[in-house]
């Protein structure tokens, strides 16, 4: 049971990083912005077969993942130059319009090129088998994954909280016409924050990548998954961006691991069986709306 | 945005339109394509489901992004009737309208507690919990939906042809239309409008604005929980596909393209979008790009929706 228990709970941890990666970009989009972007996900999903098919072609999953997240980047300037720039003074209906558009746009584009049936991506030849910690035994790519996604948060929580440029990002979070007064080039630091959402959301896509398939369609379930997050954290904030994505995380993967049999300790088998699954499927949001109903506005809100 | 008045040739062009729209079966049994009156009936219901969350959307201002979710309970209330022996619509078809309706409040008592973004998403969140409810459980046929036996009676009548569920899709449709039409001139619908419009000064008037606002959002689950009902008859199926997000994304799409806050929007937008997905779908297998950049080109150039590419908003 603590086996079971030790290894969910690093499970969870790992999802709950990999959520992080994709609600930080999208909660500063979100906060400073004012932007809806539902296509984040579908970013998501081009990084991941950018990374798989880069590291195809240079047979080295390291080389790959460099070369998908550059892709997934210079792919995100172009779309921000394009389209973005002209979205963020419409209104939230064109927003969710337009990208509900790229949304259909993307996962076509991805079915012409790389075709319906999910790419394959194999994690490097070293790190496929497992490691043991005291006695017990943890896939070492998740373990290097898990390391990534402390690394990558610790980085962002230096340049956000230390940086002159985080500084600017957090003015411009909780107050875009004051920031802009005060003489920062708000328009250049849109650019950047949104390209470097979208090199994160490549990242996750490319290290999820040998764990999940990869397939038309990922990005979805994993979008909502990172709205949860960014509500549960409040928007804008890239603390409330981490420690919604740890509870998110933790709280899906142990729900489902440890939820059924929970359930069947203290109802008839029959009764745990059905509702078991149900419940464990949608603890998150009941999480969510329990949280939205004593703090309307997150956990951590960016503008007071 | 005005209130709402209808256009002086408003009402005559309707009532030519659904004398139209009445011999429209025999006409097209006449040519012999009577393949078409299955794709009218869900013109007509995509019609009612779009004009439901023009209601909520257009009239209400709240930008819900979970609407398909009460589209599905209507779906599945109306199976889970059909299948435990009551199998006249006069009684199903409310029942369907009552559980999607209080779906709703629920939702809506809760998502109403907050604004802007954080309403889009959690309205959207909430009809991801009923998806991954209805897939996951058993009771409803998990991934596989709940499939209809036959099709439902209308007070003995029954509407297994396909020319009288078309009717009746069309009936509904046209009444909803009637009752929309009446509400926004109302005083319901000019307090709603009113708390689209200046949500503040409707409060300090006294208004209770949650309280006509989760009536609002109620009343609009209800008529798409009818709209979903229609729909598991037409198609013999309550699947769980009708409550996934990108089905709230397609109905936002028909409003936004219809015309946000126009009583007829969501009966345009259900027109448009449902014969150029045909249309498209004729052309090429992957249609949805061209779909796509359609939609980029709708938000760059007609920002205001095909509505107004014709005309002036009268209002």
């Amino acid at each position: 049971m603590t086996q079971l228990f030790l290894e969910q709970a690093l499970n969870g941890l790992q999802f709950g990083l990999m959520l992080f990666l994709l609600a930080a970009g999208l909660t500063l989009v979100f906060g400073i912005m004012d932007c809806i972007n539902l296509a984040h996900g579908s970013l998501y999903m081009v990084g991941a077969y950018l990374v798989a098919a880069a590291a195809q072609a240079a047979d080295s999953f390291w080389i790959g993942l460099g070369a998908g997240v550059a892709g997934a980047a210079v792919l995100g300037l172009l779309l921000e130059l394009s389209l973005f720039r002209q979205l963020y003074k419409r209104d939230h209906l064109s927003q969710v319009l337009a990208t509900f558009a790229l949304i259909l746009i993307a996962n076509e584009a991805v079915r012409i090129i790389w075709g319906a049936q999910p790419v394959m991506l194999n994690p490097p030849e070293a790190l496929s088998g497992p490691v043991e910690i005291g006695n017990f035994f943890y896939p070492a790519y998740r373990l290097v994954i898990i390391g990534f996604g402390l690394a990558v948060a610790g980085l962002l929580y230096l340049l956000v909280a230390k940086s002159r440029v985080g500084m600017w990002v957090r003015a411009g979070a909780s107050n875009r016409e004051m920031t802009e007064a005060l003489g920062i080039n708000v328009q250049a630091l849109f650019t950047a924050v949104f390209v470097f959402g979208t090199a994160l959301c490549a990242l996750a896509g490319g290290l999820l990548g040998p764990l999940l398939a990869v397939q038309v369609g990922m990005g979805e379930s994993v979008l909502i998954l990172a709205f949860v997050v960014i509500i549960i954290g409040g928007i804008g904030s890239i603390r409330g961006a981490l420690v919604g994505s740890l509870i998110v995380g933790s709280v899906d993967t142990l729900g489902r691991a440890l939820l059924p049999t929970l359930l069947r300790a203290l109802l008839p088998a029959d009764a745990a069986s059905t509702l078991g699954p149900a419940l464990a499927s949608i603890l998150i949001y009941l999480l969510m709306a329990g949280i939205l109903f004593f703090k309307p506005q997150g956990l951590f809100p960016a503008r007071a | 945005m005005a209130f709402y008045r209808p256009a002086p040739y408003q009402k005559p062009v309707a009532i030519a339109v659904l004398l139209a729209m009445l011999a429209l079966p025999s006409v097209l049994t006449a040519f012999g394509q009577e393949f078409y009156i299955g794709f009218a009936t869900r013109v007509l219901i995509f019609a009612l489901a779009a004009s439901s969350l023009n209601l909520v959307l257009g009239f209400g201002g709240m930008f819900s992004l979970g609407h398909a979710a009460f589209f599905g309970v209507g779906a599945y209330a109306a199976a889970t009737c059909l299948n435990s022996g009551i199998g006249d619509a006069l009684l199903a078809f409310p029942l369907a309208m009552l559980a999607a309706g209080l779906f709703a409040l629920v939702v809506g008592a809760i998502s109403l507690r907050t604004r802007g973004v954080y309403f889009i998403m959690i309205t959207l969140a909430f009809a991801q919990m009923a998806y991954y409810l209805f897939i996951s459980a058993r009771v409803w046929g998990g991934d596989d939906g709940l499939s209809l036996a036959s099709r439902m009676t209308l007070g003995g009548f029954s509407l297994s042809s396909d020319s009288a569920l078309y009717f009746v899709a069309l009936a509904c449709l046209a009444l909803s239309i009637v009752f929309l039409g009446r509400l926004a001139d109302a005083r319901f619908g000019r307090v709603i409008q009113a708390i689209r419009e200046n949500e503040t000064r409707m409060e300090a008037l006294g208004y209770p604005v949650f309280r006509y606002r989760l009536i609002c959002f109620a009343l609009g689950g209800a008529l798409a929980g009818l709209a979903g009902a229609l729909l598991a008859n037409l198609t013999g199926l309550a699947s769980p596909n009708l409550l996934q997000w990108t089905q709230s994304g397609t109905l936002l799409v028909m409003v936004i393209i219809g015309g946000v806050g126009y009583l007829y929007g969501g009966v345009v937008g259900a027109l448009v979008l449902l014969c150029l997905e045909e249309v498209l779908a004729g052309f090429t297998l992957h249609w949805h790009i061209a779909l796509g950049l359609l939609l980029l080109g709708i938000v760059l150039f007609a920002p205001k929706g095909v509505a107004a590419l014709f005309g002036k908003r009268h209002g």
